[in-house]
């Protein structure tokens, strides 16, 4: 137990902070605090597989972060119809095409040995193919971004329960990071972050500009959720009497019964809000503790001591009979398919898919800010991780104003310094971030929890 | 006639707006490459650093002109830019001696000084936004144009028109000028070959009694010279906007990557490379053709290969093609 001692005091001083926010802000604030704090947790939990167990770097989180959203989309949000009728056919059979291509360029590639006239064979299969592809989808696009697209103009998706987009999310991220680890998985390292990242911004543009598939930037709202509504809440004569009772102490004190009723509409009306926040915090919480018992087993099992065998030393793996190609494959397929899971729930959380809002600041680099502080190579340290930074991310914010507020106090409210830093209070999240950053690597250089490896 | 008019559009929507892109990616992509092959990391905040640059550019731009300075018919701005450079310079190596020195000296793996250049990323970021804010920024004055499409139509008769910005003129001649002289410094003096030393062999070029932390110093400097001249004249042709430098690293990356990185001159290239084929790929041949073709052939559709949304796309699937094919780049940069 000695051992975890670390690990309870900064999840402990880390609860605290949290329910420090709940007593002074509102807690409202900090349940929505915590639930993305889990959801970080859970992206820093996959970068971590990747970059702590293998040593991969990825520096495409965005992408598949966007992907598992747009499952959460293509899931939950039930099928247009008429855009169905009029270009899901040629949608399919574009489909149809592009599996063709791929079949016919593995065919050419094993039959043909090695020469021009196979480069130019796969150049005039894809070239064909991208042409016929445009021909058939040209015109089906349009028809499906005519239909209603005001609130439509896309295929919509399966009509099915969001949660089940958690796991197609993860479908979804681990199926691209198939295709990203064949195509750069051999380069090295700060190649393999530069190819990532330019990756996912790829990703993140066929996203919002294929109107049909995911309505683009005009954005996904509404969807579907797997906890309940507010308004329900707050008609529901159960839930009023839950509230009637954990306030009854207060209540009693006001004498007058119009006043009395007011107070508890209001008490009603904030306890919905927290109520439907703790839901999504259980089922979030749930995953990450699956997803931690998953990730802890398979650390100190056999095969994760070949994943930091193969992470330390790859040469000395390979010639132990390891397929270090394979292996690294079949790990940044695990990592991204995880960060899918995280990217699906924030949809879920927020009940809307802005493809506009993924950049790589807030979705790439802030994720590998948690990772490098909580600890890589570390479960509880990348869980870590995802909570400290995300706090600070947040509430950065109100701590600068404060500060700045603070140490102005002498000034008048006009001086044009002390406006402009007020303006300002926002972007000093970037500059905690960034140093934070960089006193943990130079001094912290394995994190807040660093690695701790077990002897067997 | 037909053929001249078509001649002028593809001059006009292509080829001098992909010259002036092309030379504003090709000096953050010497930039990137100076940086990888002497310093041996990736350098993520290279965007960031370009607006750091243009930053005080734009501020002291202002400051002349509220003191009534101006360079007529040229921007302001052009006036700026040595001072500009100046606070650049000093601020790389601020920058150097805190954080990068560190795990230099500690020979730490590539992938860890890239890490620590995403810190500088977030503080670089930070400080110009505190500082100038996040808005789009406009710093430009003196004479916009130095050919207009209608003064174009009335001198030469054509339907199509000409528009030369001077801005356009500018990036291109102040480009040309800048790796010149770099090119000169890097093959012809003394301190250029001992860089070059520097980069192809560390070992060997330290043994041959190359001071090490002078290569270092004037490599910090020659890359604030080239991220000032380059943001300014990317903000000088659109505008200053913090939030499109950091994005612009990107195809600046690309640019390098493509070109060989490690390679100043593959650098150069690879920056109008990626320009060309963003806006060869993206521009619709609809008007080009009707010029060419017969009548009865012309295209009902705009002959567009991909729409402009795909622009930073087309830039980043040649890179994915590059890395594919010819890892070392076009023009053989360091093996990878």
């Amino acid at each position: 137990m000695k051992q975890y001692a670390n690990v309870f005091t900064a999840y402990a001083i880390m609860i605290v902070l949290i329910i420090l926010v709940g007593v002074f802000q509102s807690w409202t604030v900090a349940l929505s605090i915590l639930n993305f704090c889990l959801v970080s947790a859970v992206m820093t939990m996959g970068a971590n597989i990747q970059w702590g167990y293998a040593g991969l770097i990825n520096f495409g989180i965005m992408g598949y972060t966007a992907l598992g959203g747009l499952a959460a989309v293509l899931v939950s949000v039930a099928p247009v119809q008429e855009a169905w009728s009029v270009g899901g056919l040629d949608m399919i059979i574009c489909l149809g095409i592009i599996v063709l291509m791929v079949f016919s360029i593995r065919y050419v590639l094993k039959k043909i040995k090695k020469s021009k006239k196979r480069n130019y064979i796969i150049a005039a299969v894809i070239i064909a193919g991208l042409i016929i592809l445009r021909m058939i989808a040209g015109p089906a696009t349009e028809h499906i971004e005519a239909v209603n697209p005001a609130k439509t103009g896309f295929l919509g998706g399966l009509g099915m329960p969001i949660l089940f987009s958690w796991i197609v999310g993860a479908f979804f991220a681990g199926g691209l990071a198939y295709i990203v680890g064949k195509v750069a998985l051999g380069l090295r390292a700060d190649y393999l972050a530069i190819a990532t990242l330019l990756i996912s911004e790829i990703v993140i543009a066929v996203i919002k500009h294929e109107d049909w598939l995911s309505r683009g930037v005009k954005n996904v709202i509404g969807l579907e959720r797997p906890v309940p509504y507010e308004v329900d809440l707050q008609n529901s004569p159960w839930f009023i009497n839950l509230v009637e009772k954990f306030y009854d102490g207060k209540l009693k004190l006001i004498s007058s019964l119009t006043e009395r009723q007011d107070f508890l509409n209001q008490l009603v009306i904030n306890a919905s809000s927290v109520y439907v926040k703790l839901c999504l915090a259980g089922l979030f919480l749930i995953v990450v503790i699956i997803l931690l018992i998953i990730t802890q087993k398979a650390l100190y099992s056999p095969w994760g001591r070949m994943m930091r065998a193969i992470r330390d030393n790859d040469e000395a793996a390979n010639a132990m009979g390891k397929n270090v190609v394979k292996e690294h494959l079949l790990i940044f397929i695990l990592g991204s398919a995880v960060v899918g899971i995280a990217g699906a729930m924030m949809v879920t959380h927020d009940g809307l898919f802005t493809p506009g809002s993924y950049r790589p600041m807030r979705y790439t680099f802030l994720i590998w800010v948690m990772v490098i502080v909580g600890g890589s190579g570390n479960n509880f340290g990348a869980i870590l991780g995802g909570f400290v930074v995300w706090f600070l991310w947040i509430e950065a914010a109100p701590i600068a104003l404060f500060l700045i507020n603070f140490f102005t106090s002498h000034l008048p409210e006009t001086n044009a310094l002390k406006m402009h830093l007020i303006d300002s209070a926002p972007y000093f999240r970037f500059l905690t971030m960034g140093i934070g950053l960089l006193l943990i690597m130079r001094y912290r250089p394995k994190g807040i929890l660093p690695e701790k490896i077990i002897k067997q | 006639m037909d053929f001249l008019n078509a001649i002028i559009l593809l001059l006009n929507y292509i080829i001098v707006p992909a010259l002036s892109y092309g030379s504003q990616l090709a000096l953050g992509a010497i930039f990137v490459t100076l940086i990888y092959g002497i310093l041996r990391f990736a350098n993520f905040a290279t965007g960031d650093m370009m607006s750091f640059g243009t930053m005080f550019a734009i501020l002291l731009t202002w400051y002349f002109q509220s003191l009534g300075i101006s360079l007529g018919v040229l921007p302001t701005a052009l006036l700026a830019i040595p001072f500009a450079i100046i606070m650049m310079i000093l601020y790389m190596l601020i920058i150097d001696k805190l954080v990068f020195r560190y795990y230099r000296i500690k020979k730490s793996p590539p992938v860890q000084l890239a890490m620590v250049s995403i810190g500088v990323l977030f503080v670089t970021q930070a400080i110009v936004r505190i500082i100038i804010g996040p808005f789009d920024r406009r710093f430009f004055d003196g004479e916009r144009f130095i050919l207009k499409a209608n003064e174009f139509k009335e001198m030469t008769g054509l339907n199509e028109g000409l528009t030369i910005k001077s801005t356009q003129v500018l990036t291109i001649v102040v480009t040309i000028i800048v790796v010149s002289i770099l090119f000169w410094f890097l093959n012809k003096t003394k301190t250029g070959k001992s860089m070059r030393a520097y980069s192809d062999n560390e070992d060997l070029a330290l043994l041959s009694g190359i001071d090490p932390n002078r290569v270092v110093m004037i490599t910090w400097m020659i890359a604030g010279v080239l991220a000032t001249i380059g943001g300014v004249l990317y903000g000088l042709d659109k505008s200053f906007k913090p939030f499109v430098y950091f994005n612009n690293m990107l195809p600046i990356f690309a640019a390098a990557i493509v070109g060989g990185i490690g390679n100043p001159f593959g650098a150069f290239l690879g920056g109008y490379v990626i320009a060309f084929a963003e806006i060869f790929i993206t521009y619709a041949y609809k008007k080009f053709l009707m010029y060419l073709l017969p009548e009865s052939l012309e295209p009902d559709s705009l002959m567009q290969l991909l729409s402009t949304d795909y622009k930073f796309a087309v830039s980043f699937s040649i890179l994915v093609i590059v890395l594919l094919f010819r890892p070392t780049g076009i023009f053989k940069g360091k093996v990878l």
